[in-house]
């Protein structure tokens, strides 16, 4: 029996399940429940132990539907790695239970589908604008809403706050020292905003205000066809391109149904490890900037320029690569290329030692970080995170391990656990991760698999341009798929990957034209810098600081 | 040599000692001393100190870390000092993509800077918007600030960076005129 129908059995004996839906849609379990019982089922999945993370909560627009709107709801359950899709058809004038009360996480989800379509959670103490301004007047991600119509925004909200309870958040107390950080300041790492009332420079309230990098991804999305996001996607988190170009590849042929060749998985593998480390240096050395420490700044761009040149060898760019195609890879590799990948990975053995004595061993970073603001497991898990904030609380959660793709299971590297949750153990982890990233290239280098870098298939892939210019086939199927773009069956995925700051997922719903429907990515920061009021609350201004930098924030990933 | 062909025949003995040690003076003059206008000696100062502000929002942001990073050494035009009060710096680097929502920030940031200032919008996202027309993407920094370089590129390498801070320290050696600068309306904004 599978997960689902144990699941109905279950829901039969204590709910009328007669207007529930049960359906498998491309592997993924889907339940469609009339939104008065969203609230309660949601308490009960979560009460019963059955789904421990709410991961995303996002709104899909029907326009010439009855009801106009679906809210859908991804949970997940860390134990088995299962995954249960939750829609609910919400009208246009109608109002949906916010599942606050339930998970923490649901806040800024709920927030951003209501600034995005308009959809009112009833109960959601907070619900205004998240990503657009203030000024802004519709909701963008309707259907009716024209992509590149823009509106200005002539002015900036003063300080304030969320409301908590009966504190209003507009209403600042006069014994307070109210402080605005952001979004240009060099701690809010250009496009972050931090307001906070002071006591001494002790934190009493907190804020966070995002947007100012909402560049609309997701509507671009819609308005181009498939293979032509996949240059956006790289500008999701730019520390670490080749990751999103993957995770959004990998969505895609999950719903063609296609398995792209051993070849291009591994090199698949390689660019993600690749990008890895060089995510989690610059993550290492601002959060050392942070804290004063400029000299690790200098020095760990040292080693992202090694990987720069690397990936500048394959494709020619450096930052955004946009290596990946639905199918495949877009080339293969340059001859050679394997071997100066394993040089570098020689190299970076020996100069992560460096970095872990230059930071991990210094004083002063172990007397700024260690013990500082931790998060318990259990509030991680609440609030949604992923990656290897979630591993510093000591949860080994991994999806290359939980829910493994592109032969990760057999691959051997371990997982990292912290066991504070605090700001130490953040770069604890993420050092290790570098060297077991290192450990995985080695062994994919070394068996690397021969063959073709992309499938052949002639409704998805190009065909090569010695077949283009050579023969009339060739250039006929290149012109129709050019022109038609590559269709995807009805239907709709989630899809997560491992990326270097946690679970970064796609959901991708198709109307069997040539671009999506609606795509909405799974930030793992986005989850994670929601928690920032709560968790600075009570500590020291200059510890927020560090804690802003420990989780990694890409504004790319957040504002989208 | 010279001296006897310049000399006109009819000319006194004192004379001719005269002349000699005015010239004297001036091959001494050479020697450890130039002449120059003061705005040149100024536009080279400023060429080659220029205090910037990384305004770095997005990629561009990242790759402008490389400028700045060991490898590319920004150090080498001058232009190290990086300073985040717009009080401090003289340069506005704008490095990614400006939003409707950080319009006003921009400006407000610009205004703050102290004459004379220059901007440089770097990548095509703050030159233009780049393929983000968008509802909430600003097309183009000079919407709302004058910029005088622009570098193409998503992102430009650090080399095209570097070429198009070159080309702003040219500008303001040569007192290159910047009629968007002086013909620069500010926007109408809060």
């Amino acid at each position: 029996m599978s997960n689902l129908e144990t699941l109905k059995t279950e829901l039969a004996q204590n709910r009328d399940i007669s207007k529930y839906q049960f359906t498998q849609a491309v592997g993924d379990n889907v339940m469609v429940v009339p939104k008065e019982d969203i609230l309660s089922l949601l308490r009960y999945l979560k009460d019963t132990d059955k789904y421990d993370f709410l991961m995303d909560v996002c709104g899909v627009d029907y326009p010439n539907r009855e009801k106009r709107f679906d809210v859908v709801y991804h949970l997940f359950n860390s134990k088995n790695a299962s995954r249960l899709r939750i829609k609910c058809a919400v009208g246009d004038n109608e109002t949906i239970d916010s599942a606050l009360p339930v998970w923490k996480s649901a806040d800024w989800f709920e927030r951003e589908a209501y600034d995005m379509f308009g959809i009112i959670f009833a109960g959601h103490p907070n619900l205004r604008r998240i990503l657009t301004h203030h000024q802004f007047v519709g909701h963008p991600l309707r259907k009716d809403y024209e992509a590149d119509r823009q509106q200005h925004c002539t002015s900036t909200l003063p300080i304030f706050f969320d409301n908590e309870g009966e504190e209003r958040g507009d209403v600042l107390n006069p014994n307070c020292v109210p402080l605005n950080i952001g979004p240009s300041h060099p701690a809010m790492h250009g496009t972050l905003r931090v307001m906070v009332e002071l006591e001494g420079e002790s934190i009493v309230r907190a804020g966070c205000e995002i947007g100012y990098l909402h560049r609309c991804f997701e509507k671009m999305a819609e308005t181009h066809t498939y293979n032509q996001v996949i240059p956006y996607t790289d500008r999701l988190n730019y520390c670490s391109s080749p990751m999103n170009n993957v995770g959004y590849c990998k969505t895609v042929e999950r719903l063609l149904g296609v398995e792209i060749p051993p070849r291009a998985q591994a090199l698949r593998v390689i660019l993600c490890e690749l990008s890895r480390i060089i995510d989690h240096t610059v993550s290492v050395g601002t959060g050392g900037v942070d804290l004063g420490a400029l000299t690790a700044f200098f020095h760990l761009f040292t080693y992202r320029e090694k990987v720069y040149n690397l990936f500048e060898k394959f494709c020619g760019a450096r930052l955004t690569v946009s290596l990946t195609r639905v199918g495949g890879m877009a080339q293969d590799i340059p001859d050679g290329w394997l071997e100066e990948v394993l040089a570098f990975c020689k190299e970076m053995r020996q100069e992560i030692d460096e970095i872990s004595s230059l930071m991990l061993d210094n004083k002063i970073f172990i007397k700024r970080t260690q013990g500082v603001l931790p998060v318990k497991a259990s509030d991680a898990i609440a609030w949604g995170y992923t990656g290897p904030l979630l591993r510093a609380c000591g949860v080994g959660l991994d999806l290359r391990k939980t829910q493994p793709y592109y032969g990760y299971d057999g691959l051997n590297f371990d997982v990292p656990v912290g066991t504070n949750g605090d700001i130490y153990d953040r770069y604890l982890v993420r050092v290790e991760e570098m060297r077991q990233s290192v450990r995985i290239i080695e062994q994919v280098c070394k068996n690397m698999p021969g063959g073709d870098y992309s499938i052949r298939d002639r409704g998805i892939v190009l065909p090569e341009k010695k077949d283009v210019y050579g023969n009339i086939e060739g250039l006929m199927n290149h012109f129709v798929l050019v022109v038609r773009g590559l269709r995807p069956p009805v239907g709709e995925v989630y899809d997560a990957t491992e990326a270097a700051n946690g679970e970064l997922g796609f959901y991708l719903v198709s109307d069997g034209s040539g671009n999506p429907y609606r795509l909405k990515v799974r930030p793992p920061c986005f989850a994670i810098y929601q928690s920032f009021p709560h968790v600075v609350k009570g500590g020291f201004i200059a510890d927020a600081i560090a804690t802003v930098a420990s989780m990694n924030v890409i504004a790319g990933e957040l504002d989208r | 040599m010279a001296l006897s062909t310049n000399a006109p025949a009819n000319l006194s003995a004192t004379d001719l000692a005269h002349q000699l040690k005015d010239r004297e003076a001036e091959e001494l003059g050479k020697s450890f001393a130039t002449t120059s206008r003061l705005d040149d000696v100024i536009a080279w100062g400023r060429k080659n100190s220029l205090w910037p502000l990384p305004y770095g929002t997005a990629c561009c942001g990242i790759e402008l870390m490389s400028v700045m990073g060991p490898k590319y050494d920004l150090a080498r035009f001058g232009a190290e000092v990086v300073r985040f009060s717009p009080r401090q710096s003289d340069l506005l680097l704008v490095a990614g993509t400006i939003t409707e929502k950080m319009a006003p920030v921009l400006l407000r940031i610009y205004r703050q800077l102290l004459e004379p200032k220059y901007v440089i919008s770097m990548g095509v996202c703050a030159s233009s918007g780049g393929f983000y027309r968008a509802y909430h993407t600003l097309q183009g920094a000079d919407k709302v600030i004058p910029v005088d370089v622009y570098i193409p590129g998503c992102p430009p390498t650090p080399e095209a960076a570097l070429d198009g801070i070159m080309l702003l320290q040219k500008m303001i050696e040569d007192g290159h005129p910047r009629p968007w600068k002086q013909n620069w309306k500010a926007p109408d904004y809060v």
